[in-house]
């Protein structure tokens, strides 16, 4: 095998395929692979903020979750109070009540009570009066003894 | 194919002739040429196809493959090219894919081709076959038929080796005197290893073998090892059927050869480059 223009032929090639590559080849993926490079990059680096951004935010949702807790019981422990009180009170209106009506209810029972009693005397009385007009009707006057009856009427 | 009417030398240097056209030095070896454009334009077409469409997003997986690529060779380019340059990247893609290509068709077993273009010649221009082969067998006209001399593996051709080889050598002529002014490359030349007036010649032959060992063990060394493989595969087509499991491992071995010569003959390109390129 000898050398001869074959060897010129393959460095002419070689010059035209470097010069392709240069012009056609090079370029535009070592673009491609750079701007994707510089993707991830950027992205990479979003993520270590969102990262960074959502630890912070756990951190404040935890504060005011306390916050809430606190706050809560506060409230419980307040209305529970309130809640004492306001039985208390209204145990004691209703005595005060139940006392009044029951002292009212003896009173007028008390009333009650005494005017039947009256009632009854009065009847009783007139009874008297009337089985001594008749008892009596046969001996004597009615006008002449009323005043003994009146007294009599009087201590019953 | 070891017929009995083709002599086992015969064979071997019918594998290892190429078809010519032309005289003398004006001869062009139409098999090595050829296929080396073919693989070269390949390459670029594909490259450049995939370049055209490389989207910035989620990448296909071939354009990954080129990706991968085209970032080994920047990788490799930017370990040990230390000056800012534009044309390095693409040299060293070039040099590396090209080469690949070229050792990749060693992988074709040896008789296949040159088979099929004998087949095809005595398709096309039966003409064109020797007189003294009139009356053999079929299968010995495909070989006698000059088609058949094509190859189809360019790197075992000393010629392509040594045209990539002094195509890198240019460059370093080129990258020498771009980057350190045709003063500073001939005082570099004049003036080291011994930096003294009287010792200008003697640096002068030293730097001048230096410079011209760098082109020519480049091509001489991608050219021994293809050329020693392709003799190898020549070899063992000649045993029988005994070829069969010589050839595979035979194969296997050499894919490891093809993708490291590539390689190395990349990195020694950019290696000389960038001596030529930096300041000592």
């Amino acid at each position: 095998m000898d050398i001869n223009a074959t060897l010129i032929g393959q460095s002419i090639a070689m010059a035209v395929f470097v010069w392709f590559t240069l012009k056609f080849v090079w370029p535009p993926i070592n673009a491609a692979i750079e701007e994707r490079q510089k993707k991830i990059a950027d992205g990479l680096a979003h993520t270590d903020r969102a990262e960074k951004d959502l630890q912070i935010a756990q951190d404040k949702a935890k504060e005011i979750l306390r916050e809430a807790k606190d706050q809560g019981a506060a409230i419980i422990k307040q209305a529970q109070k309130r809640e004492g009180k306001l039985i208390e009170e209204a145990t004691i209106k209703a005595n005060e009540e139940r006392d009044h009506i029951l002292a009212q209810a003896r009173a007028e029972v008390e009333a009650e009570k005494s005017r039947l009693r009256e009632d009854l005397r009065k009847q009783v009385a007139a009874l008297a009066v009337a089985g001594a007009e008749r008892i009596l009707q046969r001996e004597i006057d009615d006008a002449a003894h009323s005043d003994i009856l009146e007294k009599l009427v009087q201590e019953l | 194919m070891a017929d009995s009417n083709i002599s086992v030398q015969g064979y071997i240097s019918h594998h290892l002739t190429d078809l010519t056209v032309g005289e003398g030095f004006w001869a062009v070896n139409l098999g090595a040429l050829g296929w080396s454009l073919i693989l070269g334009t390949l390459f670029i077409i594909t490259f450049a196809v995939v370049g055209r469409r490389a989207t910035t997003g989620v990448p296909g997986k071939f354009q990954c493959l080129i990706e991968m690529i085209i970032e080994f060779v920047n990788g490799c380019v930017k370990e040990t090219f230390h000056v800012k340059d534009k044309l390095i990247g693409p040299i060293a893609l070039t040099i590396f894919m090209w080469i690949f290509l070229m050792n990749l068709m060693k992988l074709v077993p040896v008789d296949w081709f040159p088979a099929a273009a004998g087949m095809v010649g005595l398709a096309l221009n039966s003409s064109a076959l020797p007189e003294y082969a009139a009356d053999y067998s079929f299968l010995e006209r495909v070989m006698a038929h000059p088609w058949s001399y094509l190859t189809i593996a360019p790197t075992t051709d000393v010629n392509i080796t040594m045209g990539m080889s002094l195509g890198v050598f240019i460059l370093i002529l080129g990258y020498s005197i771009y980057y350190k002014g045709l003063g500073g490359f001939s005082k570099e030349l004049a003036f080291t290893p011994f930096n003294h007036w009287l010792f200008v010649p003697f640096n002068l032959v030293l730097e001048l073998v230096t410079l011209l060992s760098k082109p020519v063990s480049l091509g001489l060394r991608l050219f021994g090892n293809l050329y020693a493989g392709e003799v190898i595969f020549i070899l063992i087509a000649l045993v029988g059927l005994a070829q069969l499991p010589l050839h595979f491992a035979w194969a296997v071995f050499h894919i490891l050869v093809i993708v490291l010569q590539a390689f190395i003959f990349m990195m020694l390109s950019i290696v000389y480059l960038s001596m030529a390129a930096e300041k000592h």
